[in-house]
This record gives structure tokens, sequence and C-alpha cells, in this order.
């Protein structure tokens, strides 16, 4: 009932952080996208070099977050970011690369030989292979990939509070520092119910950038 | 015209080297097509994907209309080649117009014109344009699948096809009705292919040349009648089967051995005139037609001579009719089921078109030359 009272209470300000929090992973597994699809379609046109990649993306993912956000202090404290913001979001990228990378790579091998080499006897180029067939039938894939990247990195956000990143992450440091289980409950259903809320909103969203051609 | 020139090609594998072509010298001529034949792993695909360089010749040469594919760029080369690959391969992704319009765009064409093409062609192979053009390939059957596959290949009306095994996936009666349609749509557009098979009676079927290969090398480049009656070799005798003489029976038509001098009259002639025609022509029977010309029965020479009244009191009802464009094999069925020497053959129109007989069908076979008796 207190914890009902306190969100009815602060409900500006709740929304407030979410949206904060929202901003964040959307940032970080935006870039992480933009950088980890051509990553790992590029690898994979080499398999010692895939490999290589995705160890190096899957030991970046087993580094605790705090670890994470600890090592970039002194790094982003050159540029006088060492808190805050900046390093969140990197973190952030860095951990979305694995899943995304991973299964761009995945879903862009597995695409049927026999429609390559229709594609290729056909005479398409290995940009138009590429862009025409080997994406549009790797999207959903892709995309799961980039729904585990964001409900996994929207808990990760949470604890980017302690560096001074804002977010949902607030209300719990808040609650846990100033013993105030109100704010602590508060932002720790708010937390999981916008994973929630991404994970269902990512997964409408690959339904409809799948082609209707692959769905059964 | 496609020529390959001492066309080699050798793989370097962890077991040593494989040699899948191994100097294949053949021409085959505009409008033909030539079918690669053998067992499993004698080099046929690669000898095929060479020509469209999805596979580079390790030595010798393939030019097409005496141009040297190598001297082309690959890109534009493969655009101008139709190419049917086994597994179908349609583009899970695009509807069966997009699939259609892939080769057709990329040359350029503007969309309405390529859509057009695309419905004409799916009318061509008696597909429905309304029902089929945007469905996606996962919604079509197996049959239907390998037909889009391969108007697909035809779309921008490429002067040379490569095909192979277009229509290995799928079951044997739908097979036969695609070879025939395709047969009928090769009747008009004349491209020069060349089809991969490792099924002789599809060979036999489909080829106006057939070449044999074994380990990479050509074994015999012949008609398929050729091969049938004169195999080279035991390989070649072997792999065309023990019954080639009797697959020859496909090759021929009724027509191609019917003898149309066979005298028919009306039910009403008198058994005098009918006699007077059986002998002109040297035979012991004649064929009585209806009003409309169609043969419906026969009488004897034996029956006839001395007799009074109309050919009809005297005649027997025919127990099969052959249309004259069947090929051999149906006849010689019809005859052994129906426990007869003969058939009477029909036209298009039904009408009476001549007389077969077993013996000009076992002349036919006995012909070394393989030239069907003409009468
Ligand atoms: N990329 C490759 N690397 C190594 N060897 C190969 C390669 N492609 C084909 N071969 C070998 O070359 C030979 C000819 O293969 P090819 O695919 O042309 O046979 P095929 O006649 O088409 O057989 P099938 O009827 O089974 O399709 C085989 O021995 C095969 O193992
Ligand atoms: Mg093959």
């Amino acid at each position: 009932m207190e914890v009902f009272w306190f969100i009815a209470g602060n409900w500006a300000s709740i929304v407030e952080l979410a949206l904060e929090h929202i901003t964040i992973v959307g940032v970080a597994v935006g870039f992480a996208i933009v950088a980890g699809v051509p990553i790992g379609i590029a690898i994979t046109q080499n398999q010692s070099i895939a490999n290589a990649v995705l160890y190096i993306a899957s030991i970046i993912v087993t580094i605790p977050s705090i670890a994470l956000f600890g090592l970039m202090i002194p790094i982003l404290s050159t540029i006088g970011h060492g808190i805050g913001w900046l390093p969140a979001v990197i973190a952030i990228l860095l951990y979305s690369l694995l899943p995304i990378i991973r299964n761009t790579h995945t879903a862009i091998t597995n695409v049927d030989p026999a429609l390559r080499e229709a594609a290729r006897g056909m005479g398409m180029t290995s940009m138009q292979r590429l862009t025409r067939v080997e994406i549009p039938i790797a999207v959903p894939v892709i995309m799961a990939g980039v729904r585990t990247a964001v409900v996994m990195n929207i808990g990760v956000a949470a604890i980017a509070a302690y560096i001074g990143a804002g977010g949902l992450g607030v209300l719990i440091s808040r609650g846990i520092s100033q013993t105030d289980p109100r704010q602590l409950i508060t932002g720790a259903i708010a937390v999981s119910l916008l994973a929630i809320f991404a994970d269902w909103t990512l997964l409408k969203l690959q339904k409809l950038l799948t082609p209707s051609g692959l769905t059964h | 015209m496609i020529q390959l020139e001492n066309l080699t090609k050798t793989f370097e594998t962890p077991r040593g080297v494989v040699v899948a072509a191994d100097k294949v010298n053949m021409t085959v001529p505009t409008g033909e097509i030539c079918v690669l034949l053998g067992p499993s792993g004698c080099g046929k695909t690669t000898a095929l994907k060479m020509i469209n360089r999805l596979i580079r010749p390790t030595s010798g040469r393939i030019l097409i209309n005496g141009e040297d594919t190598a001297d082309r760029n690959t890109i534009e080369l493969r655009r101008q080649i139709g190419y049917v690959i086994q597994q179908i391969g349609l583009f899970p992704n695009m509807t069966v117009e997009e699939n259609i319009c892939v080769v057709p765009r990329m040359l350029g064409w503007e969309a309405k014109p390529a859509k057009a093409r695309a419905a004409e062609l799916i009318d061509l192979v008696g597909l429905d344009p309304h029902h089929f053009l945007y469905r996606y390939p996962k919604e079509l059957s197996g049959g239907q699948q390998q037909r889009i596959g391969v108007i697909r290949a035809l779309a921008a009306d490429p002067p040379v096809m490569l095909m192979d095994e277009p229509f290995g996936a799928i079951d044997p009666i739908n097979r036969e009705i695609i070879q025939n349609e395709f047969l009928k749509m090769q009747a008009t557009l004349k491209k020069t292919i060349m089809f991969v098979s490792h099924d002789i009676d599809e060979a036999v079927k489909m080829g106006d040349k057939i070449a044999i290969f074994r380990g990479g090398r050509i074994e015999q480049y012949d008609t398929p009648d050729r091969i049938l009656s004169h195999p080279v070799n035991a390989f070649v005798a072997d792999f065309v089967g023990a019954d080639r003489t009797l697959k020859r029976l496909r090759l021929v038509t009724a027509e191609m051995i019917a003898d149309p001098g066979t005298p028919a009259v009306a039910r009403g002639a008198r058994p005098q005139e009918a006699l007077q025609a059986a002998k002109a022509h040297g035979g012991r029977t004649v064929i009585v037609i209806d009003a409309n010309h169609r043969p419906v029965a026969y009488a004897t020479v034996e029956e006839l001579s001395g007799a009074h009244g109309t050919v009809g009191d005297f005649a027997h009802p025919l127990p099969a009719t052959v249309p004259a464009r069947a090929d051999l094999r149906a006849v010689v069925s019809e005859m052994f089921a129906n426990d007869v020497m003969w058939l009477a053959c029909t036209d298009d129109q039904g009408r009476f078109a001549g007389v077969v007989t077993q013996p000009a069908v076992t002349a036919m076979l006995g012909q070394s030359s393989g030239q069907p008796l003409t009468n």
C-alpha cells in the first residue's frame, strides 16, 4: 500500500527516470546494431577471424558490470567523463555486441547455400546478394539478438545509477542507501516491467520486419 | 552455340587431387538441348558450373557464340545465361513475381514490363497469374516451385540456359508433365540448353544430344538414338541399361512408321470396292471409317471375297486406336493390352491416319542406323 502511494505521489519523476533508462539502453544498443551487424556480416568471410571476434565479445560479457564501470573511470576521466551517462552507454554497447554479432553471423552463415548459389548464378553482385537475399532472410535472427541485448542490458543500466548515469537504478540505489523499501520495490518493479515491455515491443517489431514469405 | 574446348577442372582436396573434368570437348549447336548424363560424381555439375563461371576452369576454354567467356564480365555473363539449380532455390523472402523479376530488373527493365513478363511466363506454364504472382514460395507445391524456378531462369529471355537436374525434386508423374510442358516451350523458344540429368529416360526424352560422362571424361556424345542403338563401350551400354532397345521406342512416334496407304472405306461401300482397294495396296485388311473419317471398324479380305451387301455387314469394331503422335512405347503397350498385331492411328482431329503393325515396330528397332522406316 505504501509503495502504491509512493508511486502515485512520484509518478512524474518515475516516468522521467524510466525515459532516462530507455535512452541509455536505446542509444547503446542502437550503436551496437550499427557496429555489430556489419561486423557479424564481415566475419562470415573468414572462420578463424569469426572465432576470434566472437571469443573477444564473449569475454567482454563475462566482465561484471561494476568492474567494467570501474575500468572505464580512469580511461574516460582523461576526457572528463569518468562517471555518468557516457561510461554507461559504452558498457552497454560492449555487452550488446556479443548477441548482435553472434546472431548476425549465425543467421548469415545459415542461409541455405542453394539460395546463395542461385543468387550468384543469376548474376547478383555480392552486395545485391547481401541486401536482397541474405539480410532479409537473416532479419528475424538478428532481431532476436537485439532483443536479448536490450533485455539483458535493462538490468545492467539499473546498476549504472551508481556511476551517476541516472535511470530507474536511481530509485534502487536510493532505496538501499536510505533504507527505504518503497523506493527499492518501485525501482525493482519498474525495471522488470520495462524489460517485459521492451521484449514485447521488440517481438512485435521483429514480426513486422520479418519478410512475409518467411513467417509460418 | 556453346563450345567446350579441352575443359579441365581439378580440385585439390585433403585426400588428394580430384579430376572433375578431364579435357572435355563438345559443341552444343544453337537451339538444341544437350543432356549431360552419368553416375553421381562424374562431373556433370562441375562442367555446367564452369559455363557460368561459378567454378573457374583449371584449363581449357568455353565459348558462347564464339566468344570466350573468360573475357567477359562475369556478372554480365551470368545475367545472360538462364540458370536452374537442382534445389530450385527460389528466394523465400520474395513473392513469385519478385523472384521472376530479379534478373530483368538487374538488367535495367522497368517494373511494368518486368511484371508483365512474369505474368506472361506464369501463364505459359499453365498457372493462373492472379493466383500465383503474389504468393510466396513456401505456399507452392514442389511441382509449382519447380515451374517457377524454370520460368525465373527464362525471364530475361536468355539465349543460353543451364539446367542442373531441374526436374529432380518431383514425383515421376509430375516430372513427366513438366518435361512435356518444357519441351513444348522449347519448340518455340529454341534456347541452347545444357541439361544435367542422371536419368537415362529423361535424357532420351529431353536431349537432342546426350553426353555420357564417367570420371570427368566424355565417354560418348551422340544423339539419343545412336547412344541407345550404338553404345561405344560396355560402360555406356551398361549405363543406358539392358532394355536400351526398348527405350528407343520412345524416340519414334506412330506416324513415323505408320502405313497411311491402308485402304479405308465407308460402311456403306460394296465389298467389291473394298477388295479392289485392298488388292491395290497389297494388304489383307480394310479399315471402315465413319462420316467424319474416324476409324471405327475393320474387315478382312477373306470375309469380303464373294460377299454381298455392304462392308458394314462384315465389319468388326476396332478394339483400340492410337494417336499418330503417340510414341511407340504407348503403341506397343496398347497392342499387348488388346492382343493385336496392328492398330489404326488417328490424327489430331480423330481422323484415320494409317496403320502401325508389330512387324513395322520390330523392323524399326532392328535397324542398325536407327533411322526410322518411312514406308
Ligand atoms: N568444391 C569441390 N572440392 C572438391 N571436390 C569437388 C568439389 N566439387 C566437386 N568435387 C568433386 O568433383 C567430382 C565431380 O563432382 P560433380 O558435383 O560435378 O558431380 P556430379 O556429376 O554433378 O554428381 P551428382 O550426380 O551427384 O550431382 C566429384 O568427385 C566431387 O567429389
Ligand atoms: Mg550434380
